[in-house]
């Protein structure tokens, strides 16, 4: 999105003449580089211009602040400012969303004068990825803030602007700078500054040239509608026909339960195949039949997603079936950018360990290998370590290939046997809460999504889950019993320790 | 070869007079040097001075044409030591380094040379790293100036003015006989703008022709009794001496009308105590100021007179100074006093003791001193506020922190995953850190290690768990601290006192954190210096028995293993893990357009780089928190079921494989694939890899004949 107010160039603050424009950016995006263009392109065209900027260790990917001020040359020499000062820039450039958010935080971008022009894309921070569930800071909030705080606001995704066109977002910014009018140069002007730095010169214009349109362009970078149609799936009309009849009865489901049973359908067919796929229906319905209009079907919506992700459980044998499926090849040379003249090799990472392999026995002969030590042990022995398969290669795809292909037998195994009885006993305790807590059945049902992962991370998982549904049981009895177990999952989700939600069980033992 | 060369700019030295010289701060410096007949330059790298290192180092050539030598000294103190040249002959010298941590260490051979005094113009160049974007702690160069009495100068912060310090600090260094030190704040080095140049100027005597003659004199060597009279000197003969100078040159500065109150400001501040007075209505952009200003160029010393008859007739000053002790402040009133003085003095009441002078703290101290002392100066609108500021939403809660890390595909990366690794087995450890890139792995994801006591000292902070314990104590230390203190300090220490402990020397190739300056042990080849000098010989030399070259340190299982061994073995005395691979920031400078020309010849090139399978991956991102990279980052997928972002790895990956060595060391998820395209392929590889899709793509389509298949657009 590209907004509002007419285009006239900043700078009728205090000083008059003095234009002052911040670049706020992360280490490693070129800063410096759009920095050195403003000022060339400032002193060319008969400003003085001072450029500062903080060099060295605080560069390493960390935020960093470019600044510049310029004035009409004259016979005396302005005395510009070192610094940027809240509440006196004319023009902020950001070059990530949360670096607008940190301009806007520090004062820098203010109702009366400043122009902000911020790519809306994400470099996420540490601390937002480091977290076992959602940590992404809000970019909806910084929008909303922008909105109010600049004089004019111009927000893009500079950084696809620039990566379309083969280039990096320096130059995307320049061009929405130049479109955005806040300098009083014309564009020819930008252009000889980039022309005059003499690096990657025609990839820069045209990212120069996208960042120019993007600004004019309005609404043109709204977020796309989402959609949430499932694709046909191509196969044997008889298939066809059977999956059609499926999706006719994940159709007949209350309206908030569809959506998520025709997602949750398309995943378990092709995780296992149809029959999987009806019986995850056949869960649905009876959840349903016991749910209730007046709550509309929540039970049963959250049941249709956390039943689908319960059923397609993370084994080998999935893993080495999505491996091998020829889109993923074809995936892969799109995202890594090969083209017919190049080769593609694919080298995949993995460790197996014993409880795996033990998983994917019949489940009798399973469960006495997990039994026995020495059974585990040689199991370790075999298959316990990191290999690097190139699944490129003809041995290590029949390898894949052979795993993948084990997909009939998968039933038999002791993984789905394991599998199915923790689905029905997490049912179950849901389902046991129904009847004198609707929200509380809802939540319980929820508290599945603590369990992702493969090996130490899953087993952690699974003790999360343990731990927050015995927390559960204790409130069970009270009216608030719901909110607890919402407040207690999301404490699960913090961190990988469990520390907070250590904390929220202390809590809950507190008054229990 | 250091992370941004100035070849280009170093052109620009060789400007004459008539020309006009424009850039950056630091080329300024180097050009005034010049320009003034330094005989010898040198210095240790550091932000904020690191760039002036790395064109002195690019200016090599150009200072030899001039007789100039340049030296990248060991340390601080090795090139505060080197200024002894200027203690017999008369040969101006100048050092650079970062302060006040490079002064800390500088401080040593500072005392001796200012105890000896100077007959050359000795100055030493210092980048004050205060406030924003510093990374060290907060401190002042100015209380070294004050013990060891040197002249403290700190131009106003502008190109002439700085080249103009140059001049004047070799002028008083001579006239005084006392080293000179020029402080330019972390902004000013890299400020750009212009001045007129003047043509360079070889030293009238170059160090080359002095070592032919040799001097020396008993009298200036720190001994007793010469010290004494050294003292006495200082007292005596050089103090007034430079302020004589001082004054008779008007090295400070006076600006505005006569007033009833003034402003006492550092030269460094000037800037933004005018941006301040602009703000208020009271300085025009030009720097016409309604406000009298004394300006202090230097700050120290201090001089009395000129002091005094700025305040005559003043009812009220404003001392503006920068971050505590507040040194001036306390001067000046002491000056005031016993001059019996009634002149009420404003400074650290209405501005912060501490922290950073920023726009917004210098506008609301001016304006609190001038509300106290000078209403009537105040433009209505600030005396009495009508509109209240618009209230916008409060985001300290939405934007993250962002502090500086390891860059993608850095090599230090792993060594912490493995460490982390390590200490999920062992428990947590007792760890020190060092000065270095390796620093950030004190931050999230890793968080190791709690101390860091000074460059090269990382194992030194550990001596007191020496004697070992439950559970051995460990340290890192960096290839540029290691060969600037580390060695002995911290590794000699370690063998003399027959130190259980373990150390891990990471080896990046370069000095990286300064911004990649060759060290001794650098692998590339330096005209100028003598690089590939191995760490472990050193080691071992210093007698250290238990030693592990790591040259792979992406391998996070055998780097695990080599901890973990170091931390187990029953072999005593110190254990030291020497984990070695090129800093990726400046490998990847350096091979970029090495693989693009090879690409556009024809040559056959593999780019590896790492992916994620998005189906694959649950979402539980604990392969970010044993990496951290930036490449490394989150994608919410399209999809309804899903609640949790995957990990995704972008297009910046540079295919060092952390990710994917982390995730089989830690047994996490089998999400990761490296892809490597490979460009120019032989002809025999094109026709195998077509062998292969053909056999591969007729067992896919026979799987697929059997089932369903959801892949849009995958065909």
């Amino acid at each position: 999105m590209t907004a509002l107010g007419a285009i006239e160039p900043a700078g009728s603050g205090d000083q008059g003449q003095i234009l002052k424009l911040a670049v706020m950016a992360v280490g490693g995006q070129g800063g410096g580089v759009l920095t050195g263009w403003i000022e060339a392109m400032a002193r060319a065209e008969g400003y003085a211009v001072q450029a500062t900027s903080v060099a060295g260790v605080a560069q390493r990917t960390g935020a960093t602040i470019y600044y510049i001020e310029m004035a009409p040359k004259a016979a005396q020499s302005p005395v510009f400012s070192l610094a940027p000062a809240a509440g006196d820039v004319d023009i902020v450039i950001a070059a990530e969303m949360m670096e607008a958010g940190r301009a806007i935080l520090r004062g820098f971008v203010t109702p009366d004068r400043t122009v902000l022009i911020g790519s809306t894309h994400r470099a996420l921070a540490v601390s937002e990825k480091t977290v076992p569930g959602d940590g992404i800071a809000k970019a909806e909030e910084v929008r909303a803030a922008a909105e109010m705080a600049a004089k004019r606001l111009v927000l893009a995704d500079m950084e696809v602007l620039a990566l379309q066109a083969g280039s990096v977002i320096s130059a995307s910014l320049f061009g929405a700078l130049a479109g955005s009018g806040a300098l009083p140069f014309k564009r020819p002007a930008f252009e000889a500054a980039i022309r005059a730095g003499g690096k990657g010169v025609d990839g820069s214009l045209r990212a120069f040239a996208a960042g120019f349109d993007a600004v004019q362009k309005t609404a043109a970078d709204a977020p796309k509608p989402q959609s949430t149609q499932i694709p046909n799936p191509t196969g044997k009309p008889d298939l066809l026909a059977e999956w059609e009849a499926l999706m006719r009865r994940a159709g007949a489901l209350p309206d908030p339960a569809v959506t998520l049973a025709q997602a949750g359908l398309r995943k378990l067919v092709d995780f296992q195949d149809l029959a999987y796929g009806a019986e995850y229906l056949t869960r649905i319905e009876a959840i349903l039949a016991q749910d209730k209009a007046e709550h509309s079907y929540a039970l049963t919506a959250q049941a249709a997603k956390y039943i689908a992700n319960a059923m397609a459980y993370d084994d080998v044998i999935r893993v080495a079936d999505l491996k091998t499926r020829s889109g993923r090849f074809v995936a892969i040379r799109k995202e890594m950018g090969a083209t017919e003249a190049h080769l593609l090799q694919v080298t995949e990472y993995m460790h197996p360990r014993a409880a795996e392999v033990a998983g994917m026995l019949p489940a009798g002969l399973g469960r006495r290998v997990m039994a026995s030590p020495r059974a585990l042990k040689i199991l370790e022995k075999l298959f316990n370590r990191g290999r690097h398969f190139r699944s490129d290669g003809l041995w290590a795809f029949a390898q894949l290939y052979a795993l993948g292909g084990l997909r009939f037998y998968r039933r038999r195994t002791l993984r789905h046997a394991e599998e199915v009885a923790h689905l029905e006993s997490w049912l179950a305790q849901a389902m046991a809460y129904l009847p004198q807590n609707y929200d509380l059945a809802v939540e319980v049902i929820r508290c599945r999504r603590l369990i992702k992962g493969y090996s130490d991370t899953h087993a952690r998982g699974r003790s999360k889950y343990d731990r927050v549904l015995d927390g559960i049981a204790v409130v069970a009895s009270r009216a608030d019993a719901a909110d607890w177990a919402r407040r207690l999952r999301e404490a699960a989700l913090q961190d990988e320790e469990g520390r907070a939600l250590d904390g929220a069980l202390d809590t809950i033992r507190s008054f229990s | 070869m250091a992370e941004r060369s100035f070849k280009a700019e170093v052109e620009d030295l060789r400007l004459g007079a008539g020309d006009t010289f424009t850039g950056e701060g630091i080329l300024a410096i180097t050009k005034a040097l010049l320009e003034n007949g330094v005989g010898y330059v040198g210095g240790y790298q550091g932000a904020p001075i690191s760039h002036l290192m790395d064109v002195l180092a690019d200016a090599e050539d150009l200072m030899a044409e001039l007789g100039v030598r340049y030296e990248a000294n060991a340390s601080e103190a090795a090139a505060a030591a080197m200024l002894a040249a200027s203690v017999h002959y008369p040969i101006r010298g100048a050092v650079t380094f970062k302060g006040p941590v490079g002064v800390n260490v500088a401080s040593d051979a500072l005392a001796n040379l200012c105890s000896s005094g100077v007959t050359g113009g000795a100055l030493i160049i210092v980048g004050e790293d205060y406030g924003e974007g510093s990374s060290i702690m907060q401190e002042r160069s100015h209380a070294f100036a004050m013990k060891s009495q040197f002249w403290l100068l700190d131009p106003r912060p502008n190109l002439p003015s700085i080249v103009q310090a140059v001049e004047q600090g070799f002028a008083l260094s001579e006239a005084s006989n006392t080293p000179v030190m020029l402080m330019v704040r972390i902004r000013s080095c890299h400020v750009t703008g212009s001045f007129a140049a003047k043509d360079n100027r070889p030293p009238p005597l170059t160090v080359r022709a002095a070592q032919a003659n040799p001097q020396s004199n008993f009298a200036r060597v720190v001994l007793p009794p010469m010290s004494f009279a050294h003292e006495q000197d200082k007292i005596k003969n050089r103090w007034p001496a430079a302020e004589k100078y001082i004054l008779d040159n008007g090295l400070n500065e006076k600006f505005g009308p006569d007033a009833p109150v003034g402003f006492v400001v550092q030269g460094g501040m000037y800037n933004a105590v005018i941006r301040a007075l602009q703000r208020l209505g009271l300085a025009d952009i030009y720097g016409e100021t309604q406000v009298p200003l004394y300006v202090l160029n230097v700050t120290y010393p201090l001089i009395s007179s000129e002091f005094l008859a700025f305040s005559a007739g003043k009812s009220a000053l404003l001392v503006v100074e920068e971050g505590q002790p507040d040194f001036i402040e306390q001067a000046l009133g002491a000056m005031l006093y016993r001059a019996g003085a009634d002149i009420r003095l404003h400074g650290k009441d209405v501005l912060p003791m501490a922290g950073e002078y920023t726009g917004q703290v210098m506008l609301d101290g001016v304006t609190a001193f001038l509300r106290k002392a000078a209403p009537e100066m105040l433009p209505g609108q600030v005396r009495a506020p009508n509109a209240d500021a618009p209230a916008i939403p409060d985001l300290s809660k939405t934007v993250p922190i962002r502090p500086p890390g390891f860059c993608t595909g850095c090599p230090e990366r792993p060594i912490f995953a493995a460490l982390k690794l390590v200490q999920q087995e062992t428990g947590k450890l007792q760890i020190t850190g060092d000065i270095g890139c390796h620093l950030f792995a004190c931050l999230p994801p890793f968080e190791i290690g709690g101390a860091t006591m000074g460059y090269g000292l990382g194992p030194a902070a550990n001596a007191a768990f020496d004697g070992g314990g439950d559970r051995r104590a460990l340290s890192i230390l960096g290839d540029g601290g290691f060969w600037h203190n580390g060695l002995s300090s911290s590794i000699g220490n370690m063998v003399f006192n027959k130190s259980d402990s373990v150390a891990v020397i990471v080896d990046n190739y370069y000095s990286a954190a300064t911004g990649g300056q060759d060290i001794l042990s650098s692998r590339a080849a330096n005209g100028s210096k003598a690089t590939g000098n191995p760490i472990t010989r050193a080691l071992k030399g210093v007698g250290v028995n238990w030693v592990r070259q790591v040259n792979h340190t992406y391998d996070v299982g055998h780097m695990r293993d080599v901890l973990r061994e170091a931390l187990t073995t029953d072999q005593p005395g110190p254990k030291v893990i020497v984990a070695s691979s090129e800093c990726m920031l400046n490998k990847q400078r350096r091979e970029k357009p090495l693989r693009s020309a090879a690409i556009r010849e024809g040559r056959r090139v593999d780019i590896p780089r790492f992916g994620v399978d998005e189906a694959i991956c649950t979402g539980d991102h604990a392969c970010i928190r044993l990496s951290g990279c930036p490449s490394l980052s989150l994608k919410k997928l399209d999809d309804p079921l899903r609640d949790d972002p995957v990990a995704s790895i972008d297009q910046s990956c540079v295919g060092c494989g952390n990710c994917g060595e982390v995730a089989d060391a830690a047994v996490l998820c089998p999400s990761f694939y490296r892809a490597d395209v490979i460009h120019n392929p032989a002809r025999w590889e094109q026709s195998l890899a077509r062998l292969r899709a053909r056999i591969i793509g007729w067992l896919q389509a026979r799987r697929a004949r059997g089932r369903l298949s959801f892949e849009a657009g995958a065909k």
